[in-house]
Formats: structure tokens, sequence, C-alpha cells
């Protein structure tokens, strides 16, 4: 169905906005990649995961950074991989981030494992962009990336509104170290965006426990897990490398 | 232009409301739309209606205060509907399988019927 111009005008963002996918399909993505988990995965929102809904939002303030909110997010959104803590990759398109993008990811996980998972970009304007995570993802939600001034300061922030996929993931949560390494992770990756401004910033983090309540009808969601996934699929993986097929 | 948000609620009977929804619906629309939610929960609700035939903008922060909304309705046990969207914004709904928690209707009509 064709929206109308005049009846049905679109809203100025309308071009910021993915189109819906039933599930996410992966393009090119470099030799040493480990690309699993992705492809073939329907995106999940807060509404599809297992554990407890968290509102976790961590902020800098740059104390003496003249950027404004524009231009954090284009450099934001250009340099993304660049901010992340060593050991984990984004292999994402060289162009930046743009609405639509389905990004494999290679997470630095426990004892030196790598996790293969991704992300989908639903959302990309000039003051915050979005992702959303497939099954399989620790979370399933969203995570949002923006910038605004607050008294004469400029602030970047990230929030995420997620939920542990499955019961495992949500163990480690429960257990305190799940919660540790996503915080370790976001405060690494403001520290380096302040890092690229020449500027540093005291992080903030506030937590806010939507729901209490975990979703039994979601437990089937350990069938997609992507960290046991990963671990078994690891033989497979090198045994391509040795032989250059990867 | 950015269009401030106004949410007005307009209860049907004792069972349900509708919130209507005028503006844009950004990170900045939490407390408003948080209150009006609080105005049309009270006294045994068991149905709120969103009314975005007004809803002008909408941003990925304002999905995520609709999916916290939901979130507290399921818990009080009652039910949200949603009509007026238009098809860019089912789109969203469908992108971020909100579409798969509110039931989605075209107009006043079919949403009250389906209380």
């Amino acid at each position: 169905m064709s929206e109308s111009s005049t009846e049905n005008p679109l809203p100025r963002n309308a071009a910021s906005w993915a189109q819906p996918v039933e599930r996410m399909t992966v393009g090119d993505v470099p030799s040493e990649a480990i690309n699993l988990n992705v492809a073939g995965r329907r995106p999940m929102s807060p509404l599809q995961g297992f554990g407890q809904l968290w509102q976790k939002t961590y902020r800098i303030e740059f104390t003496d950074a003249a950027v404004s909110p524009e231009t954090l997010i284009k450099e934001w959104k250009t340099h993304f991989p660049e901010f992340w803590p060593s050991g984990n990759r984004f292999y994402g398109s060289v162009s930046g981030v743009a609405p639509g993008d389905v990004v494999v990811l290679n997470v630095a996980g426990p004892g030196g494992m790598t996790l293969s998972t991704g992300i989908r970009v639903i959302y990309a304007d000039d003051e915050s962009f979005s992702f959303m995570t497939p099954e399989g993802h620790m979370f399933a939600g969203m995570i949002t990336f923006s910038s605004y001034d607050e008294k004469d300061h400029t602030v970047a922030q990230v929030q995420a509104l997620i939920r542990a996929n499955d019961p495992v993931y949500e163990m480690s949560f429960r257990m305190g170290f799940g919660h540790k390494a996503e915080d370790a992770f976001w405060y690494q990756t403001l520290n380096n965006l302040a890092s690229h401004f020449e500027t540093s910033g005291s992080i903030s983090q506030r937590n806010v426990l939507v729901d209490k309540k975990v979703q039994w009808s979601e437990v089937k969601n350990v069938w997609q897990n992507a960290a046991i996934r990963t671990v078994l699929y690891m033989p497979v993986h090198l045994v391509k490398r040795l032989f250059g097929k990867a | 232009m950015n269009n401030q948000l106004t949410a007005t609620v307009r209860p049907i009977n004792s069972q349900a409301s509708i919130i209507d929804v005028q503006g844009d619906i950004t990170a900045q629309s939490e407390d408003l739309l948080m209150e009006a939610y609080n105005t049309s929960s009270q006294n045994g609700t068991e149905a709120i209606i969103l009314n975005f035939e007004g809803l002008d903008y909408m941003n990925s922060s304002g999905i995520g205060l609709l999916v916290t909304m939901l979130i507290r309705v399921q818990r009080q046990k009652q039910r949200l509907l949603a009509y007026g969207l238009t098809e860019h914004y089912r789109q969203i709904f469908e992108l971020t399988r909100l579409n798969e928690a509110i039931g989605i209707y075209d107009d006043e009509v079919a949403a009250r019927a389906a209380i």
C-alpha cells in the first residue's frame, strides 16, 4: 500500500528508518571473520527476549571539546568499529552506519573465546542511530546511540533496552559477570570516543529494571544461543582456515 | 520543525480509554506519555487504545517508550491497542516487532469493537 502524498505525507525522518525484514541477510565479510548466527536470524526486540528487561543508560559529558552533537554522531557512525574495545570486531560497511545495514560481530568472550553474532541498523539520523539484535545474541533488544547538548556541554549516550535472550545468558547476568562485561564494554567505547575528539569526561550510568519478570514462553530461544553455537562450530572454522576455505 | 507532544486521555467507559497522541514522540516524551498512561489506567481499566492519527514524527527512542508502556500494560494484565497509523508507522511497528504485541486497527470504530 503506497502513501498518498497529500493525505499521508511522510514524516521528516522517514528515510532514517530501515525497512522491515523477516530475517537478516549478510553481505560480504572479510575472510578472517567468523560469520555465524546472523544470516537467516529474525530480529529480536525486547518483547521477544527471555530475561528481565533492563534499560541501561551510559553517558559521557565532554569536559572541553568544542564538538556539536551532529558532528559527534557523524564521526561515531563513520568510525564506529574503531571505538570498540580491543578484541572485539564489527564487520560493517566501510561507508559507516546506515539504516538496514546488517553487521557481523565477533565479540571477545570469557577465556579467550570469540562469540559470533550481529546486529541490524534500524534507525540512523543526524542525532542518533539504533541497532536491533538477532536471535541468539546475548540480548534481545535495541541499543540507541545519541548525542545532545546539556548545559553547554556535549553529551554522548548509549542506551540499551534489553532482555537476556535465553536462560543461559540470563544466568550470566544474575551472577553479575554479564552486566559487568556489558558495562565495561560501553565505558571503554565512550572513553575511546572521547579520545577521538582529544578530550575526556566522566561516565555516568543509570540502570532501570523495567520488568523484573522473565518470559518463560521464550525459553526456547536457547536453541539459537550464539555463544554455544560458536563454540560448537569453532573446530570446523579452524579446519576451514587451515585449508584456506574460511 | 519539532512538534511538541500532547497526549489527551479520553475515557470510553469504565474499562477502556483512548489516548489521543499529537506531535512528536521522542525521548523527551517519556514523562508526558507515562502520565497519560497513568491517568488512563485508573479504576480498573482493561484496555488502552492509542490514537496515532495526530502523530507527526517518531524516532527510535520513541519506539523504546512504547515498548516500556507496553510492558507496564502487560504487567497490569491490560491490553494495548492502536489505530491511526499510516503505512510508514505500520512498517516501523513491523520492523520493531511491536505489531506482534499491540493490536493495530484501521480506525477508532474497529479498535473499540476489538475491546
